[in-house]
């Protein structure tokens, strides 16, 4: 079901990444570009499958597991998901990926 | 709190995780070669091409899991010519849903629009494809198979039509010596990076018959000074700085530290050009001979200061020194003269090892003996 307002959140298929040492390494296949997150943001990355709305990601993973205000982790959570969208690594839908119509290369 | 993803340049980013790789005894980038076949015959190729019982492609995906759990980010496929698999884009596929970001070294005869779009849509990173010569004649002397340039050439650009990165690497050797120019000159027509490597390697089974074909040092001269290749001649030829007890403490490169190389037949050695065997992926798996090898954790002891003749030598710290070369001509802790001669043509600078041969052979006779009848 889809939650009002909700903003899911999924991997594009056209990167590289692995965990190293607790940080997300990723790179793009469109340009090479390469980054690295922090552990707090790789534990938003793992957690984005396209089916768990961003809110709830940060409440279930960020606040949890991390000693965070929660009203600065969800800002700080929407500014990343931005940014790593504006390069296509992050792909953004306001319904779960796993709807039909809705995959992660068309939402690219 | 920030989330933000540390932004540094892409080289600088890239080199801070190798270091952390490093600390952490990761092996950050693995060489594959899936198959020693090649529909190519190439002069100076180190390879035997016969199949003597390749992975199957079960074994190969069991593989590639374990390089996943491992930690490889950076998979070089290459061969032989990889499409000489039937499975070739099952694996490929297979590892880009594991993740890795796969790099592909092919010689390209076989890609054609279609493999093209298909290595696009899998999100390949790179793909590198040998070119010898701009002259089909010179090219395809090399190559032994008729039409090879014309149909790398094309293939690339099947390639950069999908926006695909290509690089061109220029292998030079006798027969080509004088053509890095005209390839360079056809990479900037198609839009694709260009290398260039004077390095000819002996044969796996240790047969140096081809090390004949090495470009001379004259050859060599020209190549570091020229600008359109090396970029900066006076930074590049520059006389190395003393080393310092960094360089001295400093490992000499990645092979066995970062760096795996698993053949056709689930060998692993430290690298594709140190044909040292540290362990078989048919038998063990990758990480317990990663961590345990005590092949690769004698490489992994050698500092520079460990090494015997190398060690004295000006060009320690700025050398491009192959432990492989060394290990092939009889120490892995030993001097590798190809790189000796590559240190010396770029500096002028003659290296510890080509000071202690001169020493070693008389320059004259040491007895003059005079004729009875002069």
């Amino acid at each position: 079901m889809t939650e009002k307002g909700a903003r899911y959140i999924a991997k594009s298929s056209a990167i590289a990444s692995r965990l190293l040492g607790g940080e997300m390494m990723i790179m793009s296949a469109v340009d090479s570009t390469f980054f690295t997150l922090n552990p707090v943001a790789t534990v938003i990355w793992q957690a984005a499958d396209g089916r768990m709305p961003l809110a709830e990601i940060v409440d279930q993973h960020v606040c949890a597991e991390f000693e965070v205000d929660p009203e600065i982790a969800h800002r700080d959570a929407e500014r990343f998901v931005e940014e790593l969208s504006s390069h296509g690594i992050l792909l953004v839908s306001e319904r779960p990926f796993s709807e039909p119509g809705v995959s992660p290369t068309e939402a690219a | 709190m920030s989330l933000g993803q540390v932004s540094l340049g892409q080289v600088g980013l890239i080199q801070e995780m190798s270091q952390r790789a490093l600390d952490l005894g990761v092996p950050m980038s693995v060489h594959f070669d899936i198959t020693y076949r090649c529909n190519e015959r190439c002069v100076h190729c180190y390879l035997d091409h016969d199949d003597h019982g390749e992975m199957t492609t079960a074994e190969i995906k069991r593989v590639l899991d374990e390089l996943a759990e491992a930690g490889t980010f950076f998979l070089t496929v290459s061969g032989g010519e990889v499409l000489m698999r039937r499975d070739f884009f099952e694996l490929l596929e297979y590892a880009r849903r594991l993740m890795f970001a796969v790099r592909i070294k092919t010689n390209a005869v076989m890609i054609g629009e279609a493999e093209a779009r298909r290595m696009l849509k899998l999100g390949v990173d790179q793909v590198q494809v040998s070119i010898y010569s701009h002259r089909p004649a010179v090219h395809d002397a090399i190559t032994k198979l008729p039409g090879s340039l014309r149909r790398s050439v094309e293939a690339i650009r099947f390639l950069t039509a999908q926006g695909l990165r290509v690089t061109i690497a220029n292998v030079l050797m006798t027969a080509n010596m004088r053509d890095h120019s005209g390839v360079q000159a056809l990479a900037r027509e198609l839009g694709v990076q260009y290398t260039l490597d004077p390095t000819i390697t002996p044969k796996m089974d240790g047969d140096t018959s081809i090390l004949n074909l090495r470009i001379p040092g004259a050859e060599l001269d020209g190549v570091f000074h020229n600008k359109n290749l090396v970029g900066n001649v006076e930074e590049f030829c520059a006389p190395p700085p003393a080393p310092d007890e960094d360089v001295m403490e400093g490992y000499p490169c990645s092979a066995g530290h970062t760096l795996a190389y698993i053949s056709p037949y689930g060998d692993v050695f430290p690298c594709v050009q140190f044909p040292l065997p540290s362990g078989n992926v048919r038998r063990q798996k990758f990480l317990d001979i990663w961590n345990h090898s005590s092949e690769l954790n004698q490489v992994r002891s050698i500092r520079a200061k460990d090494l015997t003749v190398c060690s004295s030598c000006h060009h320690v710290g700025t050398c491009t020194r192959c432990p492989g070369l060394a290990y092939m001509e009889g120490s892995m802790r030993g001097p590798s003269t190809a790189d000796c001669e590559k240190s010396f043509h770029r500096t002028g600078i003659r290296s510890a090892n080509m000071l202690r041969q001169e020493q070693s052979v008389p320059s004259g006779p040491l007895i003059h003996i005079q004729p009875l009848n002069a």
